[in-house]
């Protein structure tokens, strides 16, 4: 399933005690499928920040230098991945379609990542009404199908670029990861180092940011990589659908969704930016999922 | 179960107040035009088009009673008018029918594999057979839902020929086979696997141990002791996945032509008919309250501890 909004089943979020520092590299480093995922996953970033480079490996190059008359015609010498319907190289238009999968997913993850950890922090911490408000209107997230609330607010937005994209796949992504670090920081705040930092005189900012979130982060790192294939599936998917990038983006999604229409006579159109899809959003999933099971294996129930 | 039954139906109000009032001021308080955003950025219309608009979502009136109104409508099953003139409710009406079907085909696929799988696994623990689930499960949440449509589509229905992929002329089963089995996927993993954790954890459990040692045969044990408890959890997580599904619908049924509720939002997107987004969008997610309130409700029924958890 390429949509991290399943929330799964169990709602205990206590997270197992904090793995050694020390202990997480040597332990990715065992795994194959880390070494695997990690390269593919650095390729398709290589790829996004310069396209260039990939981009002229088979004489092509130039995105928008497009002849018409080569209109969908199948892979040939030169153009390994055929024309798409502008005649355009399709193998270029794939390469450059990385750097906005790429894009949204960073300013995605951050934007989410950053909300998640502040009102995390509040509610678990202050507790009271602070929590209630904000645990209210995690409530009230959770109450939407997020495919179908991104839909119909992205419907009514006038512009649709890399940036609305992502804040409607943030409003809509926060909370699960809130609700982590929510219980993450209760589980924090009642240790006794906690207490002695209070005892010994120290500002609650500086106990937030010495003591709670440094000792309460580890679970939401976790579920933040395993959430990133589901950020680039989602707003793939969005595109797909039409409510996302539009068209003189180059996009995988703005490319499938042109392809819908002609994937009986073209159905390379189809095949090419999907399997770019895929690898790139399955690669994003497996390195999340070696990052939990290195963290912390028993997470794997939770997430 | 009475005092249960009343605050979860207590907690469900300001979620639903609140979902809907997120997407009414998305729709009709962002800066910009209303009108303009639901007939889409480069429609022009005509001035009885766009006055008719105006006096439907009572733009006139200030923000909040616009909003009183449009709940009102909402609760009385009006919900506006289509830019091609048909009523919304009416697209809703038309169209409920097989986003059901297609819902109930997908979740009971999802179960029946989803707990197979899962059992499987679980009394596999560690060897081959527990692997290629876990593996298997990690792929399918690594595969853009959209394209195994597409490829489901293609294999097995165009290439092979042997199920129906486009539209229900069919009739029920048979033409929700193929969309029910890739929709199903949409949460086939987290049911795998949390079936897959639950049974191991009873697996270990003092109560087997003493069913084994009573001299109970495996399958007794498996049966009466091991799953009736490891399903607990899995049941809970098949009703939440139940309005999940209901995501899945829009990108389903278009791919594969089912005229149902996902398919009008797919249809109407191009065509920049945003009331029928948006209404039949705010439709699926009441549609989704509604069924998490009722899992709640059942789940309380079944098992006491949760209705204690909330006091």
């Amino acid at each position: 399933m390429a949509s991290s909004t399943l929330v799964s089943g169990s709602t205990s979020t206590e997270p197992g005690p904090a793995a050694r520092r020390s202990g997480l590299w040597p332990e990715l480093r065992r795994r194959p499928a880390f070494a695997v995922s990690s390269v593919m996953a650095l390729l398709v970033c290589a790829m996004a920040a310069v396209p260039q480079a990939f981009a002229g490996w088979f004489g092509g190059g130039d995105p928008r230098r497009c002849d018409l008359a080569g209109s969908g015609l199948p892979p040939a010498p030169g153009h390994p991945f055929g024309f798409d319907i502008q005649g355009c190289d399709l193998y270029t238009h794939v390469v450059y379609g990385a750097r906005s999968s790429v894009l949204i997913a960073v300013l995605t993850t951050a934007g989410m990542l950053l909300l998640a950890v502040v009102l995390g922090l509040l509610a678990g911490y202050f507790r009271g009404w602070v929590d209630m408000l904000i645990s209210r209107v995690m409530d009230v997230f959770f109450g939407f199908p997020a495919l179908v609330g991104m839909i119909v607010i992205l419907q009514t937005l006038s512009t649709h670029n890399e940036v609305t994209v992502s804040a409607v796949l943030i409003l809509f992504g926060w909370p699960a990861l809130a609700r982590v670090m929510r219980g993450s920081v209760l589980a924090t705040a009642g240790s006794e180092y906690i207490a002695a930092a209070r005892g010994v005189g120290a500002s609650t900012p500086r106990i937030l940011l010495r003591h709670v979130l440094p000792n309460s982060f580890g679970p939401v790192a976790v579920l933040t990589g395993l959430n990133v294939g589901g950020v680039i599936a989602s707003e793939s998917a969005l595109t797909f659908l039409g409510v996302g990038l539009q068209t003189p983006a180059i996009s995988w999604g703005v490319q499938l969704n042109t392809a819908q229409q002609y994937f009986t006579t073209s159905p390379h159109l189809l095949i090419f930016p999907s399997i770019f899809l895929t690898v790139t959003v399955l690669s994003f999933v497996l390195l999340g999922d070696a990052l939990r099971d290195a963290f912390d294996p028993r997470l794997r129930q939770v997430m | 179960m009475g005092r249960y039954a009343l605050r979860r139906l207590f907690m469900a109000v300001p979620v639903l107040l609140g979902t809907t009032f997120i997407i009414y001021l998305a729709v009709y308080a962002l800066p910009g035009d209303p009108i303009q955003a639901l007939a889409g950025p480069n429609r022009v219309l005509t001035p009885s088009v766009e006055q008719a608009l105006r006096e439907q979502h009572n733009l006139d009136e200030p923000l909040l009673v616009q909003y009183g109104l449009y709940l009102a409508g909402l609760l009385t099953g009006d919900m506006g008018m289509s830019l091609t003139g048909r009523p919304v409710s009416e697209v809703v009406a038309a169209g409920w029918p097989v986003t059901f079907q297609l819902g109930v085909t997908a979740w009971l696929f999802m179960a029946a594999i989803g707990v197979l799988l899962g059992t499987f696994a679980g009394m596999r623990r560690g060897k081959l057979a527990d692997a290629a689930v876990l593996g298997g499960t990690t792929v399918i949440m690594g595969v853009p839902f959209f394209v195994v449509a597409y490829v489901a589509q293609i294999v097995l229905g165009v290439n092979l020929g042997w199920l129906p992929v486009s539209g229900t002329e069919a009739g029920w089963p048979l033409a929700y086979v193929l969309p029910g089995l890739v929709l199903a996927l949409y949460g086939l993993p987290q049911v795998a696997r949390l079936t897959r954790t639950s049974v191991l954890d009873n697996l270990g459990a003092d109560h087997v141990g003493t069913a084994t040692a009573k001299g109970l045969t495996r399958r007794a044990v498996m049966v009466r002791h091991v799953l009736r408890n490891s399903l607990i959890p899995v049941v809970s997580l098949l009703g939440v996945s139940l309005g999940y599904l209901l995501s899945g619908t829009v990108l389903i049924e278009g791919i594969f032509n089912l005229p149902g509720l996902g398919y009008q939002i797919f249809t109407a997107i191009p065509q920049h008919d945003g009331p029928v987004v948006v209404g039949v969008g705010t439709l699926l997610v009441l549609v989704f309250l509604l069924v998490n309130l009722m899992v709640d409700l059942l789940y309380g029924i079944l098992d006491p501890r949760i209705r204690l958890d909330l006091d």
